[in-house]
């Protein structure tokens, strides 16, 4: 079975949300045109990142009735979407948020687990914190999503990893930073270093994508990936401009795979457990 | 070892943008500079005119009476290889009414007083050309002070704030700036003879090398001095960068409301665009 795999990079407009869905449907079009399965769009794309005091206006909620997301359930008949938004629940609280949309359904919602509230980030400050990490069924197989800094921690895409998923599917709004001597920041260095060892201990396709573009002072790299499940990189877009780069997915190559290397077969969930139950009830 | 170097291919490329984008959004197309003649604004005025078009950016030169030959010329240099648009507005005559004023000025107090009288040429050209001031401060005079106030560090936007002066150095080698703007010591030109490391005390090399680490790597000034830096040279710099805290920020609004502009009123600048 093949997937073809979309992964949009692009810029947002700052706040503006009936633009940045704008943008979605154009490239759903230009993804239609190459074929692509599912598309994949970065972290908070239809809002922009540094939101600040602009959280709670750009809110939405992933249902046919929101003005915004009807549109985006219509296109999900052509092909699946994965978008990033503020999405509110019913009691006021706003999270960064990851929707996988197919055949006019909402599969999936993530919220970001983890919000980098340090150095130049300050999402805490403004972001309720998503409490489950849970894989999902697609047409195309069991994935699972995750945003920005919940892959720069190594027990979410662990979690999904056992609970099935065999396609992990990355979100960021990256601010490059850490220039030095290399041909590339030190942020999407680790980035690219990070993913291409999971898919390789996990024996999975991780795929991750990137928004590009300024707001103010910061910016975003780009540089979109998949990786197979050997580790090898299978698709690269290109740095700091928009892109939509499209990927075939072998998933037999998931088989092949893991009759060579049974790293899932032979993970010893029971010991983890043990040991974590024994580390988490000191003191 | 200490390694400033710097992959100039991908910082010319994301400063560039910068500017493209961050003018854009605010609605310009256009950039005016203060072209000092120095390496910091040729680079700035580089970056712009790749950005936007040499055509349009205005590169201003802003000579006083007491400024060297030297800094015209340079900037000369660059106005014509970059193919920029130019203007040169004497400013002797907004300066002299005011130093006249007391004999005993002080060269501080004159110096001051050109790169605010800089900035009001500058922002004033802005409103003639339809465009925006972009800064000229590196990081190494934003942390450690040596700036004016309102004066030389006034700009809307500042592509060269993080990149350290012998960085800069390095940028402006990839960027075809002139050789004698290159190779020429760094100086405000604002009396004669003045050069910045004479007044500052210390060398730009050793001073960006002991920033990098108390500043990004985080060292502690004790980690600094088994690095082998002197202890009265790193106290003198920490003390710098802790004093001139203030030039770095808004003036602080006193708080009185539930929501205060810089403290609970919180939105980029690229708000909505």
């Amino acid at each position: 079975m093949k997937l073809n795999l979309g992964l949009a990079q692009i810029n947002t407009k700052l706040g503006d949300v009936g633009s940045n869905l704008q943008k979605h449907l154009d490239f759903v079009k230009q993804a239609k045109g190459r074929k692509a399965d599912l598309l994949v769009f970065p972290e908070l794309s239809l809002t922009g990142y540094v939101l600040q005091d602009l959280a709670a206006t750009v809110a939405h909620q992933p249902t046919v009735d929101d003005p915004v997301f009807k549109h985006l359930l219509k296109a999900s008949h052509d092909l699946d979407l994965v978008v990033g938004f503020v999405d509110e629940d019913s009691r006021h609280r706003f999270y960064i948020a990851s929707a996988y949309l197919s055949g006019g359904r909402v599969l999936h919602v993530h919220h970001k687990v983890y919000l980098p509230t340090y150095g130049l980030f300050d999402e805490g400050r403004f972001f309720a914190w998503g409490d489950s990490i849970r894989a999902f069924d697609t047409r195309f197989g069991r994935m699972g999503m995750l945003t920005c800094e919940d892959f720069w921690h190594a027990s979410p895409p662990y979690l999904l990893w056992l609970d099935g998923a065999d396609i992990f599917l990355f979100s960021s709004a990256s601010p490059g930073r850490g220039l030095n001597d290399k041909e590339k920041l030190e942020s999407a260095r680790w980035v690219e270093r990070v993913t291409k060892a999971y898919a390789s201990m996990f024996t999975s396709f991780v795929a991750q994508t990137n928004r590009v573009g300024f707001e103010d002072g910061l910016h975003f790299w780009g540089g979109a990936t998949v990786n197979d499940p050997n580790g090898e990189e299978i698709a690269h877009g290109p740095y700091f401009e928009e892109a939509l780069t499209v990927a075939e997915l072998d998933l037999n190559q998931l088989r092949r795979t893991r009759a060579r290397l049974p790293l899932l077969r032979d993970e010893r969930t029971n010991l983890v457990q043990k040991e974590l139950d024994r580390i988490l009830s000191r003191d | 070892m200490i390694d400033l170097t710097i992959n100039t291919e991908v910082a010319h490329k994301i400063l560039k943008g910068f500017i493209k984008s961050e003018v854009t959004r605010a609605g310009f197309t256009r950039a005016v500079i203060n072209l000092s003649g120095g390496l910091d604004s040729a680079i700035s005025c580089v970056l712009a005119a790749e950005a936007l078009g040499p055509e349009n950016v205005l590169a201003l030169r802003l000579p006083f009476r007491s400024s060297s030959p030297d800094s015209l010329e340079h900037a000369q240099l660059m106005i014509d290889q970059f193919k920029v648009q130019s203007e040169t507005i004497d400013i002797t005559d907004m300066v002299d009414p005011l130093i006249k004023r007391d004999p005993n000025i002080s060269n501080t107090r004159k110096g001051n007083i050109m790169a605010r009288a800089r900035m009001i040429v500058l922002y004033d050209q802005t409103e003639v050309f339809k465009g925006l001031p972009i800064g000229t401060s590196n990081k190494t005079e934003i942390l450690l002070g040596y700036t004016t106030l309102w004066g030389d560090m006034a700009c809307a936007i500042n592509p060269i704030g993080d990149l350290y002066k012998t960085q800069a150095r390095q940028l402006s080698r990839a960027l075809n700036i002139p050789a004698p703007i290159i190779d020429k010591a760094p100086s405000a030109d604002l009396w004669v003879g003045q050069t910045d490391e004479n007044e500052l005390g210390f060398t730009y090399e050793e001073v960006d090398k002991l920033l990098y680490l108390l500043v990004d790597q985080r060292y502690s000034p004790q980690e600094c001095v088994e690095a082998g830096f002197a202890q009265k040279f790193i106290d003198t710099v920490a003390a710098r960068v802790r004093r001139f805290q203030f030039k770095r920020m808004m003036p602080p609004i006193a708080k009185l409301s539930n929501r205060t502009v810089g403290y609970d009123f919180l939105y980029l600048r690229d708000w909505g665009t």
